[in-house]
């Protein structure tokens, strides 16, 4: 999913960054209140931000022959909610583009966007959502992952097909071209995203109870899930 | 293996089947260069719509080899395991711990309520 450096058009490449500095002023603004309040928590986002690391240097063979990677921002933003992804999903991103020539500055905004901003929100909507019907946890889980990570390969190709519509076809015709590279491609990784994401969820159940309670992914009781469930439509009503 | 270990690995199992069948199978034979980066083909797809867009940036650094790359990618993975691993590794082990504080302390209570018992006896 990473637009090379460069290959965005100075218009476009602007406006992908005006589109996600807000997104990653408030995920900055929400890491350190989160840290400032629950210093315990520190560990976990660190954990979370090191899944994303992770996942998104590990380059697989799909089954279109070519190679692509998973993202790992589905994890921390069903954790710690999206708007603290927008900036380990960045961090991450900046680092590759530095260091690996991955990526790049003048197409950091529309990576980010797609990475660290569109992923995780798709991806703990439909956790959200899943958990509403009492879906089961590690169910929610897998889908909110595979959704994060294949969500922003869509972005990707939405991105590009809108900076090179195709001459014949326009952009339905480019994006059917960028979605084939990146979108088919990236199906089988999400599919092992998922699990992945599953897996750490399964160790985290295990070893950090008390810190997952108190982020509302486990529910201790029938009437914590109440209580869970009535304060989430508070925060829908405040939001 | 308990049951939890069994899942765990089970979920293992099915992450490297779903990266080693399109190998074994040579999903990527139909291609004149097999299993590139989904990026890089990206790129070549900008190119043939617009064969005239030249990239207006290019990166301030770039590995100057496939083995820096590749080295720099291990760094960036290996960062990532470690800090995961140690979360775990503390957890588990602040669990240990905690499971044997306990313990001690319970002994302690025993052996006390013991000793008293003993003293009450010889004071009888």
């Amino acid at each position: 999913m990473h637009i090379a450096e460069g290959f965005l058009p100075p218009a476009h490449a602007v406006a992908w960054g005006v589109a996600s500095a807000p997104f990653v002023v408030h995920g900055a603004r929400s890491l350190i209140r989160e840290v400032r309040e629950h210093p315990e928590s520190t560990l976990l986002l660190g954990a979370s931000g090191a899944f994303t690391f992770v996942l998104s240097a590990l380059k697989l063979p799909s089954v279109t022959g070519s190679c692509s990677h998973p993202t790992g921002t589905g994890l921390g933003a069903i954790l710690f909610r999206p708007p603290v992804m927008a900036v380990l999903g960045t961090i991450t991103l900046l680092f590759q583009a530095l260091l690996l020539a991955h990526g790049g500055l003048t197409t950091l905004g529309a990576n980010v966007f797609s990475m660290a901003v569109v992923g995780p929100w798709a991806g703990y909507g439909v956790y959200r959502l899943l958990r509403r019907y009492d879906v089961p946890l590690m169910v929610a889980v897998f889908f909110g992952a595979f959704v994060a990570d294949l969500s922003t390969y869509c972005v990707t190709s939405v991105q590009l097909a809108l900076a090179f519509p195709d001459p014949g076809s326009g952009f339905l015709g480019a994006l059917g071209k960028f979605g084939s590279i990146f979108a088919v491609t990236q199906i089988p990784l999400a599919v092992s995203e998922g699990l992945l994401t599953v897996l750490v969820m399964r160790m985290l159940v295990q070893s950090s109870k008390g810190e997952l309670t108190r982020l509302g992914v486990l529910v201790t009781s029938a009437a914590g899930r109440k209580t869970a469930k009535s304060s989430d439509s508070a925060e829908a009503v405040a939001r | 293996m308990s049951r939890n270990a069994k899942i765990n690995t089970l979920l293992l199992v099915l992450v490297a089947a779903l990266a080693v069948l399109p190998l074994a199978f040579g999903l990527g034979d139909h291609k004149e260069e097999p299993f590139t980066g989904a990026d890089a083909e990206a790129e070549t797809a900008i190119t043939e719509i617009d064969p005239d867009y030249e990239p207006w940036f290019s990166p301030l650094y770039e590995p100057p080899s496939g083995e820096i790359e590749s080295a720099l990618f291990a760094l960036q993975a290996a960062v990532g395991a470690g800090v995961l691993t140690y979360y775990f590794g503390l957890r588990r082990g602040r669990r240990q711990g905690e499971a044997r504080a306990l313990a001690r302390l319970r002994a302690e209570a025993d052996a006390d309520a013991g000793d008293e018992a003993a003293s009450e006896r010889r004071r009888v």
